[in-house]
């Protein structure tokens, strides 16, 4: 049987199914017991849920870091909550089922959180969800829904971000979700975990054991396929395997041409789990690392701790090698629902990156303050996106030193950071030598750069065909740029989709450009690609 | 019975690390701690009552320590506050 779902990580998996039970049951439920009878299979519960969380904890320490693990020992101390016990035992000493109980508990609780004015403390809503679920999951025997007896491809519903990072990775052969969507975070960490993901299929129990076959790069998966198919599949499978290995070889040395041209490979993340797969597959640094997940999906800004446990970690993942972080790029069409921005009349050239910055720079000196304070932990640069004059850097610079002057009034440490400034408008790149003079280096994005070269949409499907990274007059700016950059002794960066288009490598490099900067899944090869060019042709 | 107040000077407050800071060297002192903001006062073994308390920078509380060794269990509350708040 063939099923055509959307796919979401590439790579090939071939193994038997397993389908994740659902999570619950909704609504009213009977108790299995007598209130005593109930009361025991509660603690008997909490104490498997209590278990579960400390094994959590234990894993985020050796995987993740102490921040991470701090949040499963907050949950721990939930589950020991006098006042979330008493709740829940009087509920079900009065008659009600544990489950229910719990729930209701739970909600209780959490919306006690969600009426604080902190917004740090209304977070924690999430966390007594959390901590009532998985109690509820250990009352149901749902609890070990993620541990695996052999390795499988996972058939499920809806996985938390948590429970990906509980996976035994090698025994996920590959994942089908029913709902997860593109940006989600769960959605880059499968990308983090290299892991062959499909979306938009319902799992279905009678799968659970059949031998399938799931390709995450058309979004196919079957359900015992067909010898024909399988044996196709295996090839493929197969094949990536052999260039991954042949692959492998480039990881652990620097791309060079063949005429001695010492390239750059850089990745661009968007999560700090992406920066560990970066080292992995060999980038030589994190070129673009976007902010912009930080609030996307979020009711709050991150406050500055949290951005500070975050840009750490990447940076700590990289081991002194450079992460250009980006400051937001949010507003116009990209506007998360805490910002009080006006969507304008035509997005794209509205309020965003570096005009809406400045323009609140409430937010902005947040995000440099955390920058700032997490600097020390490895080799950090910034830069700015949407530039279109001298004016604007100069003002950013100003804010990042009086930033850097309150933290050293405060006896907060700060670290060094290169500045440098996205050119992604033909104002920055016809202006490259006024920017020159006030940044550290250039990041070409090309993507912004074609956009409004062209003045035409990219997301627009009527101007499929016609929108063109490869126009004579993108490629001109970018010449320029690189022209000017070197003219000032600035390192010259390309981070947009251009950078991983291999029909364009050759052309880049004869420009000039430093340094190419692409999706963590391009580096191995495009650093395999650079090693065949000879420059001088 | 022995008292100080605390005026809050980190960014976060009593958010969720502080808060489990606070509860298990709470727990594992012999003399019961109370945590006061407004006319709110709660145990300081109690978690989620402290986290709800909604201490944020800037709030002063009161906090206030019975019974067993008081004044090492004042030290050691004292020096939870500086360090941590």
């Amino acid at each position: 049987m063939k099923l055509a779902g959307r796919p979401l990580c590439p790579g090939v998996a071939l193994g038997p199914i397993h389908v994740l039970p659902e999570a619950e049951k909704p609504g009213k439920n009977a108790p299995k017991g007598t209130p005593a009878e109930e009361l025991e299979r509660l603690e008997l519960g909490r104490q498997r849920a209590l278990d579960r969380v400390n094994g959590q904890q234990s894993a985020a320490l050796e995987k993740l870091g102490k921040e991470e693990a701090d949040i499963f020992r907050l949950h721990a101390l939930m589950l020991e909550d006098r006042d979330l016990l008493e709740t829940v035992r009087c509920a079900v000493r009065a008659g009600a089922c544990a489950e229910d109980s719990v729930r209701e508990a739970g909600e209780t609780f959490a919306a006690a959180f969600r009426a604080l004015e902190d917004p740090y403390l209304r977070e924690r809503a999430a966390d007594v969800e959390e901590v009532s679920r998985l109690w509820r999951e250990a009352l149901s025997g749902n609890l070990g829904r993620l541990e695996l007896g052999k390795p499988a491809i996972l058939c499920t519903g809806e996985i938390a971000p948590g429970e990906l990072i509980a996976l035994e990775r090698e025994k996920v052969l590959g994942l089908v979700v029913e709902r997860m969507a593109s940006d989600s975070h769960a959605a880059i960490l499968t990308r983090a975990m290299a892991l062959p993901t499909v979306v938009g299929l319902v799992p279905r129990m009678d799968w659970e054991g059949a031998f399938a076959a799931l390709d995450g790069e058309t979004g196919e998966l079957y359900v015992t396929p067909e010898e024909k198919v399988r044996d196709r599949l295996m090839e493929k499978a197969q094949a990536q395997r052999k260039i991954q290995t042949e692959l492998v070889a480039f990881r652990d040395r620097p791309a060079c041409t063949r005429d001695g041209r010492v390239v750059s490979v850089c990745a661009n993340i968007a999560a700090p789990e992406e920066a560990a797969l970066a080292r992995r597959e060999g980038a030589q640094g994190v070129g673009l690392f976007r902010t912009e997940f930080l609030c996307l999906n979020k009711e709050q800004c991150p406050g500055e701790e949290e951005q500070i446990a975050l840009y750490r970690r990447a940076l700590e993942a990289m081991e002194g090698r450079r992460v250009v972080i980006r400051t937001l790029d949010i507003g116009g069409d990209k506007c998360p629902p805490w910002l009080e921005a006006g969507r304008g009349e035509n997005p794209a050239l509205g309020l965003r990156g570096i005009r809406l910055s400045l323009k609140q720079p409430e937010l902005f000196r947040l995000q440099l303050r955390a920058i700032l304070r997490a600097a020390p932990y490895g080799k950090a640069a910034l830069m700015f996106p949407l530039v279109s004059s001298a004016q604007e850097v100069r003002a950013a610079r100003a804010l990042l030193e009086r930033c850097r002057a309150e933290l050293e009034a405060e006896g907060l440490p700060a670290g060094e950071v290169e500045v440098g400034v996205m050119i992604e408008t033909p104002a920055a790149a016809l202006m490259a030598g006024e920017l020159a003079k006030e940044a550290d280096f250039f990041s070409i994005g090309t993507n912004d750069l074609t956009q409004y070269t062209l003045a035409m949409d990219r997301q627009d499907p009527e101007l499929d065909g016609m929108y063109d990274p490869h126009h004579p007059a993108v490629l001109e700016l970018i010449r320029r740029t690189v022209e000017e950059g070197h003219r000032h002794g600035r390192r010259v960066a390309l981070c947009g989709q251009l950078g991983a288009d291999r029909s364009m490598t050759k052309t880049l490099l004869q420009m000039g450009v430093d340094e190419l900067s692409v999706p963590v899944g391009e580096v191995l090869e495009l650093k395999a690609h650079v090693s065949t060019l000879d420059l001088s042709e | 019975m022995k008292k100080f107040t605390y005026t809050v000077t980190r960014p976060n407050g009593l958010h969720g690390r502080p808060a489990a800071d606070l509860v298990t060297a709470a727990q594992a002192l012999d003399s019961t701690i109370t945590v006061g903001k407004g006319e709110r006062c709660v145990g300081a073994d109690r978690l989620m009552a402290l986290m709800t308390l909604g201490v944020a920078q800037g709030d002063t509380v009161t906090v206030t320590i019975e019974g067993g060794d008081e004044e090492r269990a004042l030290a050691a509350m004292q020096a939870y506050f500086a360090e941590h708040l």
